[in-house]
């Protein structure tokens, strides 16, 4: 048996090889003196100065952050009131509801950025020819509205499939429980459901929050000319045939997400292991 | 707690901006530009029959690569102890997190012409030896702006959508099943043909909608990748809709025909492959 695991632990290797030999080149690339990829002239940390001044990167890098908390936090709250709306519908509505829930998440980025673009561009077309626009003398464009509008569809269905489970885990008779010992409506929600269906809603935010960080296709035609996201702005500087800056962004970004990652996966360890105490002190006999 | 008007908000915005939006590409794509209700649109699809060829080969090639490199790793994974297996799973996930621009990009600098790759071969001495052995003169091997490297690219990027979903799928497998089948006098090559792999077939079906779906579709990486050279859907989209060949009406009938054929595609391999799950639990 343990001859086996030779093989195959050599190709899994070679696979976490393939998946980490392009990133730890960008990562040492970033520290070289001279303006390459490919060869190496001394170290340097001159690009990390210049990614500090570049300007137009740090506004981006601004602009994305905002969008995606204001985003994520949309689409939780309104995620998490429909995924309650969609557990009290009969059969029929749910699955309605859930199959039309799932269209962004199954249907291309590419289709979904150029549909709503479509529909915002009709819709300003509409607005700024109507009276109404003349009326109150307002002029819609694409920007950071239209933005956020399109962070907000796509991350909403992640938020109601991560609350949904935790929804259909719940006992439906605490909550009349709560009822019956007094508890308005609101209060009961508050104090019994909530709880319960919390880790499925942060979890739904900080997918959404990911997602949100991470979009380049959607951003791409959603967002018109005013506004840029980082990965929008990726996108033009990778273009170009050498930009040593991105290497340091790359750099320090992947040090922010292995933090991130690490400090999750130490978290909900540490939650088991609690969680398994908790449980051996409850039932001492097993 | 039974509230159903709790999601009349989302049902509102769904209908807004999912399903008009849908509408009004099919809108769009059956009428022209002066807003006269044509087919126009499709009938002159016939010069894009290379584009879509290249889209529908190249994500088909990158999802079989994908496919013969996740699903060993997953397998493989699987064995290991849970400490091992939760680093493994993170590791995967780490270059998820980075944008796939950026790790697009690291590529191009290592498949250049004066790249990574080829310095080291041309280091170690390999074009000597390759130029005396087959008489030519090769200083470098082309990879930059080929087919190959978009694949490359696809397969770099998207393989984590398959190995996950097939990993998740695997690990939940209940060891008892295993042990029954051995029992009953499975070796281990039966085990797997007649119990793993049959009830792993769940997450290789996700794996490759989500590895192909974002292939078919994908233009940036054909830009960087591919220099332009082979034109895919999703540049060929992106130039009716933000380029200099814009004509919305064209590019919606475009991206209508492509939705179109994967959601042929997808329904002919999930109708398969509940017809060899059916076969499993039999």
């Amino acid at each position: 048996m343990k001859k086996h695991r030779i093989p195959s632990r050599l190709f899994t290797g070679l696979v976490y090889l393939f998946l980490y030999a392009p990133i730890v080149l960008l990562i040492i690339f970033s520290f070289n003196a001279t303006k390459s990829n490919r060869v190496w002239g001394g170290f340097s940390l001159a690009w990390y100065g210049e990614l500090l001044n570049n300007t137009r990167l740090l506004g981006a890098v601004r602009t994305t952050v905002i969008l995606s908390v204001l985003a994520a936090f949309i689409a939780t709250i309104l995620g998490t009131a429909a995924a309650i709306g969609f557990y009290s519908m009969r059969r029929r509505s749910r699955s309605v509801c859930m199959s039309i829930n799932n269209i962004p998440l199954t249907n291309a980025d590419i289709i979904t950025g150029v549909s709503m673009m479509l529909l915002f561009v009709f819709a300003i077309g509409v607005f700024n020819g109507s009276f109404l626009s003349d009326l109150l003398g307002v002029r819609w464009s694409t920007g950071f509205g239209t933005l956020l509008i399109a962070h907000i569809t796509f991350n909403a269905p992640y938020v109601i499939l991560s609350v949904m489970p935790r929804l259909r885990g719940l006992d439906p008779n605490v909550y009349e429980a709560a009822q019956d010992l007094g508890a308005s409506g609101w209060y009961a929600f508050r104090k019994v459901i909530l709880p319960e269906i919390m880790p499925g809603v942060l979890n739904g935010l900080i997918i959404a929050f990911t997602m949100s960080i991470d979009d380049f296709v959607i951003s791409y035609f959603t967002k018109g000319s005013g506004v840029t996201t980082l990965a929008v702005e990726i996108y033009t500087a990778v273009k170009k045939p050498v930009t040593p800056e991105i290497n340091a962004l790359s750099t320090l970004m992947f040090l922010v997400v292995f933090a991130l990652l690490l400090t999750v996966n130490i978290r909900q360890v540490r939650q088991e292991t609690a969680f398994a105490r908790q449980r051996a002190k409850l039932n001492p006999g097993q | 707690m039974k509230n159903k008007w709790l999601a009349a908000p989302y049902v509102v915005w769904m209908a807004i901006f999912v399903v008009a939006p849908l509408v009004l590409v099919v809108v769009f794509a059956f009428t022209g530009q002066d807003g006269s209700l044509t087919l126009n649109n499709f009938s002159n699809m016939g010069t894009y029959v290379p584009a879509f060829r290249n889209s529908f080969v190249l994500a088909f090639v990158a999802t079989a690569i994908c496919i013969l490199i996740g699903y060993p790793l997953a397998y493989f994974l699987s064995r290991e102890s849970l400490m091992v297996r939760k680093v493994a799973m993170m590791l995967i996930m780490l270059p998820m997190w980075m944008n796939f621009l950026l790790r697009t990009y690291a590529w191009m600098s290592i498949l250049d012409d004066n790249g990574l790759i080829n310095q080291f071969l041309s280091a170690i001495g390999f074009f000597n030896l390759w130029n005396s052995i087959f008489g030519t003169n090769l200083t470098f091997f082309h990879m930059i702006n080929t087919q190959g490297a978009i694949v490359l690219g696809m397969v770099y990027n998207f393989l984590p959508f398959m190995v996950l979903p097939i990993f998740s799928v695997i690990d939940k497998i209940d060891p008892k099943v295993i042990e029954a089948a051995q029992d009953l006098g499975a070796n281990s090559s039966m085990v797997f043909r007649k119990v793993i792999f049959p009830l792993s077939l769940p997450g290789v079906l996700s794996g490759v909608t989500m590895v192909f779906i974002p292939s078919v579709s994908t233009f940036a990486l054909s830009r960087l990748l591919g220099g332009a050279k082979t034109l895919l859907l999703g540049d060929l989209i992106e130039m009716q809709f933000l380029g200099n060949a814009y004509n919305p009406h064209l590019g919606s009938a475009i991206a209508l025909v492509m939705m179109m054929i994967v959601l042929v595609l997808m329904a002919l391999m999930n109708r398969f492959g509940e017809g060899e799950e059916g076969v499993a639990v039999l």
